[in-house]
């Protein structure tokens, strides 16, 4: 790779360098409002969490939990007009909230970069992909047409597209779809981002396609050491590529933590019900799938309390009228890191009895046999041998 | 292993013992037109290039496959959206393939499709209860007095209230809108529902309800389903038996338990590795996978013999010149692949030598004749199969 | 690319033929009698009448004059009228019944009035009406977006001939504010006569029209403003400007070129109201005086103009597309 240190040469104060030891990039009670005829979209509430260089977040949720909301929010991507946002986005040090649009235009597509679900979308149709992509790089950089040109070329190469000298004039149609998102992370990753977004980025493409362009996620990412949130909503991709998971519902966050511990002890019967309505290409076949009851909830008129309640099936576990009456907050668990956002006062055991059996029966068993006081996380998958980060809290009924 | 669940001929309702629906050669070419003054005829997509299958009376056939496989078209032809270029349809024992619109015309509601889109296929001009009335007043199933009754009846079906019958589609959310989609397709009691990626496009928890509900109406009205999906998991869990097509061909079709835990076909075994699993959160870091280089070629230009070898790590030079035949190779188990095997276990030498009587280039040998009908395409399975160790072990002498 | 645009060329031919054909089936069974154009019944004896028919040739087959007709169109003809020979040299579109005289030159002569008036009011309508309509989509929602749509429809809600005449008594006959109206050739007059003769009507062209296209650009770029690509482009931190000149400008002159290439005979139409206000002497006027007196050579002549307008037009807003949108060059 040459030029790799290439930053807009005017503005070496848009980026100054972080403050002692806080991770690259802070989301601190974000909290994002448009303003419509109908009503106001409580699109993001009081999010917080916070992501280093090298690392992967994994954002889950279903469509209108926020999560699109809140990545492009780091991108600066909404009308200013007909946005209301408060809180904070510090990337690299930097306030983003509030950041004039000349200012933020130096970090857009420079320090953080994004890549979107439908590459065929996504590409203009009418320009050939290299100018889409030497586009990007004289945004951020003072380069003649054959010096973008020739980092173009040198881009689609390092993306895994034949032939890169003859196809940098071809266009998108052109392409076939996962040539297209090759393109894509290209253009995404022509000024060496920090911080790549990625929204959905396999949503569109076939499952062998679809592990093509997880694994060059992933090369690149030790290759630039950038820091990758991958927004979507298979639990697949988060397992095998996030580090850390952030589970959003109806604009907040309600379960936050280490991917293994989201996903082997999940403690919000939201994120119980994500696991059981998925079938899996090894479960039994004669058993129904699980769906969460009823549709996602409206962002104009949220439910009072826990924004989860109406759909919940654990409510009646919760004493008195509390998940209608009260948001839970955002507490550490039973395991140290790992938050969520619920009233249940012993998620552990519940999820053990009553949902485990329902995602993976014959994993129940195990857990029988296998079950050991000092093991605190008789997981999902398996007796797992992690009493290390485990944690030290039993769950009650033990 | 048990398969008499899977038994095309293990009908429960009592009714003819014959297929609902079967499909031989079933071949569909689109037309490629010169750019020229005169347009001529320069080629064609092979979208689908001589398919065979049953779909047994109330039983579910999975159709998968990546995007150009030509799953969707083949459905498209069963409903005739499409005319087939060649090939035969036979529903409930009649042929379809070569029936016109007009002979079509009342068979039609015997066979209804559901979309993947649930925001485009609905009129969002029409009320729910004209969208679901509509089929019936066509078809004159109920006389017009009872219409609405029914339409109310079918939104109970499939879980909506009754009462929205007068409600536009953007009321509705993309789940509520599948329903009503589905609704629709159940009017005519149609006999087969051909299920074009029907819940690809919904959210991961309305997806659930959505495949229950099919399952549901599956079971009370005893109707047959085509589902055709990329999702390896979803159709799994909904159909018993399950074909795999690769570049307008089947290259794999097996009960469910023998294809997702015994694929013999390289591109089967690739495709199932290649979903991301969410067991591998305990472990962490990416699962082992088969990884294929490059992307599916084009479908106008397929490769010759085996359209997977360019992009198969077992392909020998036999797979270029000679086209694998679908060889039943167990009980309801056929793969096309001349180097069918266990995952992990794929054979050095091809199988298929005895049965083609070709040897290791793909060069006919003389005196050794064809012991199968390559050309013939039988939709069903046989009594009698060979495995693929004896038909290795067969092969081995010609070799 | 060569082979689309040859393409093109030929079927545009092919429309033109039908035309042809149509327009020569007015003439022989429509409802008019040319003989009778000629010399009106209560003048004419039925004798003299047949003598009229023999002499324009009307007596013989269809398809021989048809034939007759399209010879003159490519080689030329001439005509015997009583004593005199009326020359028409290649492209010969007959002989005007009422004025005897060659319609080809005729036309001619009129022809360079109405499309100093249809180029002129559609560069101004085009100017005005796109930037107009990119501004107010651009301004979604703020004052300056309702001003103009506002103003658009209300434009648009007058009628055209109402508003040109009104523009015409004000102020040309009342105020005086704008230069008397009328042709001035650009070559023999020069330029700046031409302009001021032409000012006002292009000016009432422009607006009227700017409206509708004020219009179909707010929409169109509205919606290409709100295309993923777009926001891929302002998510390479693109400046504003350049997100919406180059990305979202080019894909949402598309609709708005498809529509111009529809509306380009409604233009010429139209020029009949303009020349009648504004007294230029176009084909416009000449067909609608043809019209009135049954000369039909002068008729179907104007049609034929008109059809080929609208083929070149097309062949035009074809070639633009092409060079707009590669999947239309490439494929």
């Amino acid at each position: 790779m040459t030029e790799t240190s290439h930053r807009p040469s005017g503005d070496p104060a848009a980026v100054p360098s972080p403050s002692a030891n806080e991770p690259y990039l802070v989301v601190d009670e974000l909290t994002v409002r448009f303003p419509t005829a109908d009503g106001l979209v409580q699109a993001v509430t009081d999010l917080s969490y916070t992501l280093e260089q090298g690392k992967t977040l994994g954002i889950v949720g279903e469509s209108g939990s926020g999560k699109s909301v809140s990545s492009m929010a780091i991108m600066g991507l909404h009308d200013y007009k007909r946005t209301r946002m408060s809180g904070s986005i510090r990337v690299g040090g930097q306030e983003v909230v509030g950041l004039s649009s000349e200012k933020m235009r130096t970090i857009r597509g420079g320090d953080v970069a994004m890549i979107f679900q439908d590459p065929l979308t996504s590409l203009h149709p009418f320009y050939s992909v290299g100018s889409q992509i030497a586009e990007a790089y004289t945004a951020h950089n003072k380069a003649s047409k054959s010096q973008a040109r020739a980092k173009a070329i040198e881009m689609l190469d390092r993306v895994g597209i034949p032939q890169p000298k003859s196809r940098v004039d071809d266009y998108p149609h052109q392409f076939s779809g996962g040539m297209r998102q090759r393109a894509m992370i290209a253009m995404a990753l022509v000024n060496d981002p920090k911080l790549l977004i990625a929204d959905e980025p396999t949503t569109a493409l076939d499952v062998t396609v679809q592990a093509q362009i997880l694994d060059l996620l992933q090369e690149l990412q030790r290759d630039f050491n950038s820091a990758i949130i991958i927004i979507t909503h298979d639990l697949g991709v988060v397992a095998e590529m996030a580090d850390d998971v952030l589970v959003m519902y109806g604009g907040r966050a309600v379960e936050k933590g280490p991917t293994r511990e989201i996903l082997t002890h999940p403690e919000m019967p939201y994120t119980w019900g994500l696991l059981s309505s998925v079938p899996d290409v090894s479960a039994d076949t004669d058993a129904r799938l699980i769906p969460i009851p009823g549709n996602p909830p409206s962002l104009l008129d949220p439910p009072t309390g826990c924004p989860f309640h109406p759909r919940c099936a654990h409510r009646s576990k919760v004493p008195g009228d509390l998940c209608r009456t009260e948001l839970p907050e955002l507490v550490t668990g039973n395991r140290p890191g790992h938050t969520k956002r619920c009233h249940l006062a012993n998620p552990d055991s519940i999820y053990e009895a009553e949902v485990l059996p329902e995602i993976a029966p014959d994993l129940v068993e195990v857990v029988a046999e296998d079950a050991t006081p000092a093991e605190t996380g008789t997981g999902l998958f398996g007796p797992d041998d992690e009493a290390a980060d485990g944690g030290s809290v039993a769950p009650e009924n033990r | 292993m048990t398969d008499t669940d899977v038994t095309p001929a293990s009908d429960q309702r009592g009714g003819s013992r014959t297929p609902i629906l079967e499909v031989t050669d079933l071949t569909k070419h689109f037309p490629i037109k010169s750019s020229g003054v005169i347009r001529r005829t320069i080629g064609s997509v092979q979208a689908v290039d001589g398919v065979s299958f049953q779909v047994p009376r109330g039983g579910a056939l999975g159709l998968v496959g990546e995007s150009g496989c030509g799953k969707s078209t083949t459905g498209r032809l069963i409903t005739r959206l499409y005319d087939p270029t060649s090939g035969s349809m036979k529903f409930d024992g009649r042929e379809i393939a070569t029936l016109n619109s007009k002979q079509m015309l009342p068979l039609r509601s015997e066979i209804q499709m559901i979309f993947q889109d649930p925001y485009s296929s609905l009129n969002p001009r029409h009320t729910v209860g004209t969208i679901v009335g509509t089929p019936l007043r066509v078809h004159k199933m109920v006389p017009e007095k009872k219409v609405l009754d029914r339409v109310r009846e079918l939104l109970e079906v499939v879980g909506l209230n009754p009462e929205h019958y007068n409600r536009y589609p953007n009321e509705f959310s993309g789940g509520q809108r599948q329903r009503i989609g589905i609704a629709r397709a159940l009017a005519l009691q149609p006999k087969l529902l051909v299920a074009d990626e029907p819940v690809s496009a919904l959210d991961v928890s309305i997806q659930a309800q959505v495949v229950n509900l099919l399952q549901d109406v599956q079971k009370e009205f005893g109707i047959a389903f085509l589902f055709i999906a990329h999702d390896l998991a979803v159709v799994r869990h909904f159909c018993p038996e399950v074909a795999v097509m690769y570049l307008g061909k089947i290259v794999e079709i097996a009960d469910r338990e023998t294809l997702y835990s015994h694929p013999h076909h390289p591109y089967t075994q690739a495709l199932l590795s290649a979903v991301p699993d969410v067991k591998q959160a305990a472990v962490g870091g990416r699962r082992e996978r088969i990884r294929l280089e490059g992307d599916v070629p084009s479908p106008i230009n397929p490769p010759s013999g085996c359209r997977f070898r360019t992009r198969c790590a077992y392909a020998q030079d036999i797979c270029a010149r000679v086209e694998p035949p679908l060889l039943q190779i167990g009980k309801h188990h056929k793969v096309a692949c001349h180097f069918a095997g266990e995952m992990g276990a794929m054979p050095s030498s091809p199988i298929t030598l005895k049965v083609l009587g070709v040897d290791r280039e793909g060069n006919s040998v003389n005196g050794a004749q064809p012991t199968v009908d390559v050309t013939s395409n039988d939709p069903g399975f046989a009594d009698t199969w060979t495995d693929p160790k004896t038909l290795q072990k067969e092969s081995e002498g010609i070799g | 690319m060569f082979g689309y645009i040859l393409r093109r060329l030929i079927s545009g031919v092919l429309v033109l033929l039908v035309v042809s054909v149509a327009v020569f089936a007015l003439f022989f069974y429509g409802p008019a009698d040319p003989a009778i154009a000629y010399c009106p019944e209560t003048r004419c004896t039925p004798q003299r009448l047949d003598n009229i028919r023999t002499s324009l040739g009307l007596d013989r087959p269809a398809a021989e004059q048809y034939g007759e007709y399209m010879k003159g169109i490519v080689a030329g003809n001439d005509f015997q009228a009583g004593a005199i020979t009326i020359k028409c040299p290649a492209p010969c579109l007959g002989v005007s019944f009422k004025l005897r005289v060659n319609v080809t030159d005729y036309l001619m002569e009129r022809f360079p009035a109405t499309l100093s008036i249809a180029v002129g009011g559609a560069v101004l309508f085009l100017l005005i009406g796109v930037s107009s309509g990119i501004y107010a989509a651009r301004r979604r929602g703020t004052l300056a977006d309702r001003a103009i749509v506002g103003a658009s429809l209300v434009i648009f809600a007058v009628p055209y001939y109402l508003f040109a005449l009104l523009a015409y008594l004000l102020l040309i006959s009342q105020w005086g504010i704008f230069p008397e109206s009328g042709y001035f050739p650009l070559f023999t007059d020069g330029p700046v006569a031409w302009a001021k003769g032409l000012l006002l009507a292009w000016l009432v062209i422009g607006l009227t029209s700017a409206t509708q296209y004020a219009r179909f650009s707010r929409g169109s770029m509205i919606e290409s403003l709100n295309e993923d690509y777009v926001r891929t482009a302002r998510s390479k931190g693109l400046s504003e400007r350049r997100v919406t000149m180059r990305h979202a400008l080019r894909a949402a002159v598309v609709p708005v070129v498809t529509i111009f290439g529809l509306e380009f005979a409604t233009l010429l139409a139209g020029t009949v109201f303009t020349e009648r206000i504004f007294d230029i002497q176009g084909i416009g006027l000449t067909a609608l005086n043809a019209i009135n007196t049954r000369d039909l050579p002068v008729i179907s002549a104007t049609v034929l103009i008109a059809a080929a307008f609208i083929v070149i037009a097309n062949l035009f807003v074809d070639i633009i597309y092409s060079v707009i949108d590669p999947r239309v060059r490439l494929t």
